[in-house]
């Protein structure tokens, strides 16, 4: 036992099936520090303090609160131990007020009574305590992002927690907002209390936390004290992986002179200006970390969401698509990302999911041609080697990339010319994700464009022409194959890529 | 696999089982109740409930309920018959008006529930309301009689053996099973039911689809009006009152998922029959009305019961 650290998560290992989120994690955190937490997406920073909440069960190891062992956690546990989560989606009932909030499933009773004056007399303490203006009577749902988290730390600290966990706490936040939560989490150090901040924002890493943590692939790479790594280093660590996975080999299909698609400053669904060219045969990808704003772009491609400004040409016309069933006439297909609720009818058999988009084109009088539509479904069975018993089988018995391949058949079925993928391989098997690779090696050299937004390195380098790296809605970089580079992406997607965004980051540093 | 192929073709035709044992038992205890003319009965009686249980098929298939089937069925029976008696319309002139003011209300439902987005049960109890009350003031609270003598066929009349309101229900049977299986309108109907999203990232106007399923809900229950009122040959204002409840158990029994997307018109059939014969066998054994609501009730809550369970596994 050591008195020194609130929380040591020891050699903590969680397996799903297939994939090993965690391998052997160890990590301390002392009494009154800020930890930092860093890793690029799917490196296992969420499971992790998953792990401390009690949300997951580690598949071995130890979790030691306050010199307490555990071996998995429960959300009441993890309560009673003094540790809190803010998460990114807040657990606030919006239509209660702010103190009852703040008391939420614990309220001050008088006998069977609620005592209001009680909670908001307790909240306006608590928020003294924090040195912030919450009137504890207003509305949850009237209180900006910013002060419904400031709440939810209130809420944790009412609770007496020794250690809160922040995941993405500045993500919704105004730079102002993000300025008042530094100054809560250095009063809450000041008071013992210790966080661990997860952030995308490396910048934040330097400004607020003692010690970084770097997690890569589920392991645990290095945990350090802040002022003796760099942000060069912070990056080294958390790509530096060599890229291990082959991709199969594709001969250049781009036609130089043929412009498929351009966006002219296109705005919108929390996108901003956002102008490129693509040209036939290309495979172009979107890097970003996640929340980037890439899926965002893709519905508006699609007609799944509005724009407000900008133009897309395609095919050298304007267009202007409201709704999928537009895009798909014209043309442009998504294979989204939540392949389950969005890509396929799980209910719904292969057939029907493949012809699902086409029924239409080919019925006479309503009626549907069941010839075509049978030979139809086959010769997309037998092309994409879809995996099924028969093409009566429901889509939900199939497996994740025999499901996606049934995604992708629906969309060579409509004849797209542009198709865009959405993290295509996201929890498909290794096997059938080098099918999905050369499906898309096999769709550009037939004369097909691709879009692929992927939050996996490997694959994105692997695969792409050419890249296009977001964050926060905006494009921060482009780059050719030759200049394709992890670090780089990292840095555009972390939006720091110019020298003097980094000098001002260490100068601030200083200045603390 | 294979197992599991078998289970799901034996709980396929599970109704039907259900359905055989029920009549095996009242032949087996009512006198009368295997009589070619009392089949011929139920089927006369079902015939109602089971044109306007192919509209609530679908629109349960959206993973909605429709409450106004009844008070459509009533609302049709008072326009149809005002129309004839003091309007002076010709017989087809004031079936065709009659049918048409019933997919007005379908429309009605579809623009509340699509495109003002009013919860389906709320969208369409408020319709339901709202026709009933209609129904009373176009009528003034009594009932309308004195048709043309060639508009009781419609319900009364035979070919053959078999009356002519069994052989409508079997042709919009036939009709809604073309749809669900033949046209691609159907198909929309189990991918807007099964995922609504996922139906609209494929192409299909989730919207105009549902306005076409309520549209079409309106129909057949405006054709089971028309029906009724041939066959009591008088339009009461409370003719269809609390029909949609049976309407709406023989679907549900006949396994089509009150959660959308999972549902065939064949087992619905059984699902009505089964319905018919409960109501039938109770009435010759003396089972008082009372008696047959608890009953009725309890077959509802089962069937839903089972559907959930079932999803509860599939989840």
């Amino acid at each position: 036992m050591n008195e020194e650290y609130v929380l040591e998560l020891k050699n903590i290992r969680k397996e799903f099936p297939g994939v090993v989120a965690l391998k052997d994690v160890s990590i301390e955190v002392k009494k009154g520090e800020i930890l930092g937490i860093v890793g690029e997406n799917g490196a296992g920073k969420s499971t992790l303090i998953k792990t401390c909440s009690g949300a997951v069960v580690p598949t071995s190891g130890k979790i030691v609160v306050n010199g307490k062992e555990f071996t998995s956690m429960t959300p009441q546990l993890a309560k009673e131990n003094g540790i809190a989560i803010i998460y990114q989606e807040f657990n606030n009932v919006k239509e209660l007020s702010v103190a009852e909030n703040l008391f939420l499933g614990d309220p001050i009773r008088k006998g069977i009574l609620v005592d209001k004056k009680a909670m908001e007399k307790k909240a306006e303490e608590a928020f003294e305590q924090l040195n912030i203006k919450i009137n504890p009577r207003a509305m949850m749902r009237d209180l900006t992002v910013g002060y419904q988290q400031m709440v939810e730390i209130a809420k944790a600290i009412q609770q007496d927690a020794k250690l809160i966990i922040m995941d993405e706490p500045s993500a919704p936040l105004t730079s102002s907002e993000v300025e008042s939560l530094f100054n809560i989490c250095d009063l809450l150090v000041s008071k013992g209390v210790s966080i661990i901040y997860i952030s995308h924002r490396l910048e934040e890493i330097f400004e607020l936390t003692d010690r970084v943590v770097v997690l890569r692939d589920g392991e645990h790479i290095k945990t350090m004290n802040t002022e003796d790594t760099n942000i060069d280093e912070l990056i080294r660590l958390m790509v530096g992986r060599d890229l291990k996975e082959t991709f199969p080999p594709r001969e250049k299909c781009i036609e130089e002179d043929e412009i498929i698609l351009e966006l002219e400053n296109v705005t919108g669904n929390g996108v901003h200006d956002i102008s490129f060219k693509v040209r036939k045969g290309e495979v172009l990808g979107f890097g970003g970390l996640v929340g980037a704003g890439r899926t965002e772009l893709a519905q508006m491609l699609f007609g799944a969401a509005k724009k407000t400004s900008g133009r897309i040409i395609f095919k050298g016309k304007e267009i202007n698509p409201r709704t999928p069933s537009e895009a798909i006439d014209l043309g442009i297909a998504l294979v989204p990302e939540d392949r389950k609720n969005h890509g396929v009818l799980l209910e719904n058999s292969v057939k029907n999911n493949i012809n699902m988009p086409i029924y239409k084109r080919y019925s006479t009088a309503s009626v549907i041609n069941s010839k075509f539509e049978l030979e139809n479904t086959k010769k997309f069975i037998k092309e994409l080697l879809i995996k099924t018993p028969s093409h009566n089988q429901l889509v939900k018995n199939l497996s994740g990339g025999n499901q996606q391949k049934v995604v992708l058949a629906k969309w060579l079925a409509a004849n797209s010319e542009l198709i865009i993928f959405d993290e295509p391989t996201r929890g498909i098997d290794v096997g059938a994700k080098f099918e999905i690779y050369k499906l898309i090696n096999e769709l550009v050299k037939n004369g097909k464009t691709i879009l692929l937004i992927s939050s996996e390195m490997e694959e994105l380098i692997g695969m792409s022409d050419r890249i296009i790296v977001l964050a926060e809605g905006r494009m921060t970089g482009e780059l050719q194959k030759e200049e394709f580079n992890q670090d780089t992406i990292l840095r555009m997607a972390s939006n720091l890529n110019n020298v003097n965004n980094i000098n001002n980051i260490n100068k601030s540093k200083f200045s603390n | 696999m294979k197992s599991n192929a078998v289970v799901n073709k034996i709980k396929d035709k599970a109704i039907w089982v259900v359905l055989f044992l029920m009549f095996v038992i009242f032949a087996a205890t009512t006198p009368r109740f295997l009589s070619a003319s009392n089949l011929f009965t139920i089927a006369r009686q079902v015939s109602i409930y089971g044109i306007a249980s192919i509209g609530m098929t679908f629109v349960i298939l959206l993973g909605d309920i429709d409450l106004s089937a009844g008070s459509v069925i009533t609302f049709v029976n008072i326009v149809a018959a005002y129309l004839m008696v003091n309007s002076g319309y010709s017989m087809t002139a004031a079936v065709i008006v009659s049918l048409i003011a019933a997919i007005l209300i379908g429309v009605l439902n579809g623009f509340l529930v699509s495109t003002i987005r009013i919860p389906a049960i709320i969208a369409t109890f408020a319709t339901q309301t709202i026709f009933a009350g209609l129904s009373y003031i176009i009528c003034g609270g009594v009932p309308i009689y004195g048709f043309d003598e060639r508009f009781k066929i419609i319900g009364q009349g035979y070919v053959g053996p078999v009356p002519i309101p069994v052989i409508i229900m079997i042709c919009c049977f036939a009709i809604g099973s073309f749809i669900l299986n033949k046209t691609y309108f159907g198909r929309f109907f189990y991918a807007v039911g099964g995922n609504a999203e996922a139906a609209r990232l494929s192409g299909i106007k989730v919207e105009s689809i549902k306005y076409l399923v309520y549209a079409l809900a309106g129909l057949f229950s405006g054709l089971a009006g028309i029906v009724m009122l041939s066959r009591t040959n008088s339009a009461q204002p409370t003719a269809g009152l609390g029909y949609e409840f049976d309407v709406i158990t023989c679907v549900v029994l006949g396994g089509v998922s009150v959660t959308g997307g999972i549902g065939k018109i064949s087992n619905v059939v059984a699902g009505v029959l089964i319905i018919g014969i409960l109501t039938n066998g109770m009435v010759l054994q003396n089972v008082s009305t009372y008696t047959q609501m608890v009953v009725k009730g309890i077959v509802l809550a089962a069937a839903v019961g089972f559907d959930s369970l079932q999803n509860r596994h599939r989840a």
